[in-house]
């Protein structure tokens, strides 16, 4: 099992489709929100994903498909 | 000595132990190094009698024994009367933090991310670079002798990693977006036992940059200024000038700080400058298109507490585009005689807006900080160079060049 820290930040548009909820139906990984600031026409959530690594990155791939930008929860790790 | 108590997280408050660990396990925010100000015995004489580089503030630092040096810091702090003339400000000064070791503000940080991960016991240091991150690590890893390895983007301009590859790293190109660096960095970091430098040595490394506060500070007959300009990529630096000019007020080494903190980034990278401008306190990452690659971050870290910054000081934030950060690193380099790389190209270009828009007065004391060296990026002003061509005699020189002389 593994454990990933990441950040969604949604499109106009996807604020009112249950998307987190679709993530843990439609693939085994479980979604432990921590932050989040979400309005009518924005929003970005802060989460742990927790589940097998491989479940975690076809989620992962789903969400991004879905036009969620997902980025790592400490922000850019490539530096100047 | 060291000072240090705990790490805590910057949002929630949840202390930690001193630990390699970037962030809290229960919002997920960045922790920060937290000091027993109390215990801290200061004084402008003690300070003074310390070694000419950074660690002359070793106690306001989160270190306990020997540091890894190869001395950074107390670079110099430039009049820069001929600039200040241009622009029609009176009290400009520059600090030149290109005279590093490896010719970047980064040989801070990773002075003490560095120390810290041998004080931690790691004998392999890591980080994910667009260049000057990449140099300073190899640099110091070398000098401690420790392993390192060192992750690029594949697109990364061949030149630029000669200055890295010299130190002898593990030198790792990887296919795809930044975006797809991030994520296996952010993975490589939970899965191998290493020093991550800006993941879970981020809290100690980040310190290293308050020691530009402390110098300006200090450079000024203990003063802070009445305005900075400095260049965000992370915002860690930008909220560090900050931070090491606070301690010091705290310290009552300086008097009250009332400086307003004016933050530059390129328009094709200025996710901190968007939020500024539209009055959000959240940063929306954006993706990065900028020829000033060492600050073309399109998700900021450290982004809202940089904005917080800006806002409490009662600064400001603007974007310049490429072509005026050119401009800027021209005149910079023909009225100071100092080549900085684009970065500093952007902070000239931002400071001659502000100067322009009577943001910043005339007779304000203002530091600009430069923090790279231009020979980094020297292909951006390759057209720079149109010499004469004459054949080697008098004549063929007077008959060219001559109306000139």
């Amino acid at each position: 099992m593994a454990k990933k820290q990441v950040m969604f930040t949604f499109p106009e548009g996807l604020v009112k489709e249950p998307i987190i909820h679709n993530l843990g139906q439609q693939f085994k990984v479980v979604t432990d929100i921590r932050r989040a600031d979400v309005s009518e026409n924005k929003g970005w959530v802060v989460l742990e994903l927790d589940g097998e690594e491989r479940e975690i990155e076809r989620g992962i791939a789903w969400m991004t498909d879905k036009g969620v930008r997902v980025d790592p929860v400490i922000g850019d790790i490539v530096e100047g | 000595m060291s000072y240090t108590r705990a790490l805590r997280c910057r949002k929630c408050g949840q202390e930690y132990p001193v630990q390699p660990l970037g962030l809290c396990d229960f919002c997920l925010s960045p922790l920060e190094v937290s000091y027993d100000y109390k215990a801290m015995s200061m004084s402008r004489e003690k300070l003074a009698q310390g070694p000419l580089t950074m660690w002359r503030y070793k106690d306001l630092l989160p270190v306990e024994g020997d540091v890894v040096d190869i001395n950074t810091g107390f670079t110099p702090l430039v009049k820069a009367d001929r600039l200040g003339r241009e622009l029609g400000l009176k009290a400009l000064y520059i600090k030149n933090d290109c005279l590093n070791p490896t010719y970047s503000f980064k040989d801070r940080p990773v002075s003490v991310a560095v120390t810290k991960a041998r004080e931690f016991g790691f004998d392999t240091v890591a980080c994910a670079s667009t260049g000057n991150l990449a140099a300073s690590v190899a640099a110091y890893a070398a000098k401690a002798d420790m392993k390192a390895y060192v992750f690029v983007p594949a697109d990364i301009e061949p030149g630029k990693l000669i200055g890295t590859a010299i130190y002898n790293p593990v030198l790792v190109k990887v296919e795809g977006s930044y975006d797809d660096v991030n994520r296996l960095c952010a993975g490589l970091a939970q899965r191998y036992h290493w020093g991550f430098i800006n993941i879970n040595l981020r809290p100690y490394y980040a310190e290293g940059s308050k020691t530009l506060g402390y110098e300006v500070a200090e450079q000024l007959e203990w003063r802070a200024p009445d305005c900075v300009v400095a260049p965000a990529a992370s915002g860690l630096l930008f909220t560090r000038i900050q931070k090491g000019l606070d301690e010091l007020s705290m310290l009552g080494l300086i008097e009250p700080v009332n400086t307003h903190m004016y933050l530059n980034q390129a328009a094709g990278s200025s996710p901190i400058v968007n939020a500024f401008e539209t009055g959000t306190l959240h940063v929306n990452p954006v993706e990065p298109n900028t020829i000033a690659k060492s600050i073309a971050i399109g998700n900021p870290a450290d982004g809202y507490y940089a904005l917080s910054v800006v806002r409490q000081s009662g600064g400001g934030a603007c974007a310049v585009t490429d072509d005026e950060a050119i401009a800027g690193m021209k005149l910079l380099a023909q009225t100071e005689g100092i080549f900085a790389e684009v970065a500093g190209g952007v902070v000239i270009a931002g400071l001659k807006r502000l100067a322009a828009s009577g943001t910043i007065k005339k007779n304000e004391l203002t530091v600009a900080f430069i923090t790279g060296a231009g020979p980094k990026t020297q292909e951006t002003v390759s057209d720079i160079v149109q010499p004469f061509t004459i054949q080697s005699s008098l004549e063929s020189f007077e008959e060219i060049v001559g109306a000139r002389v």
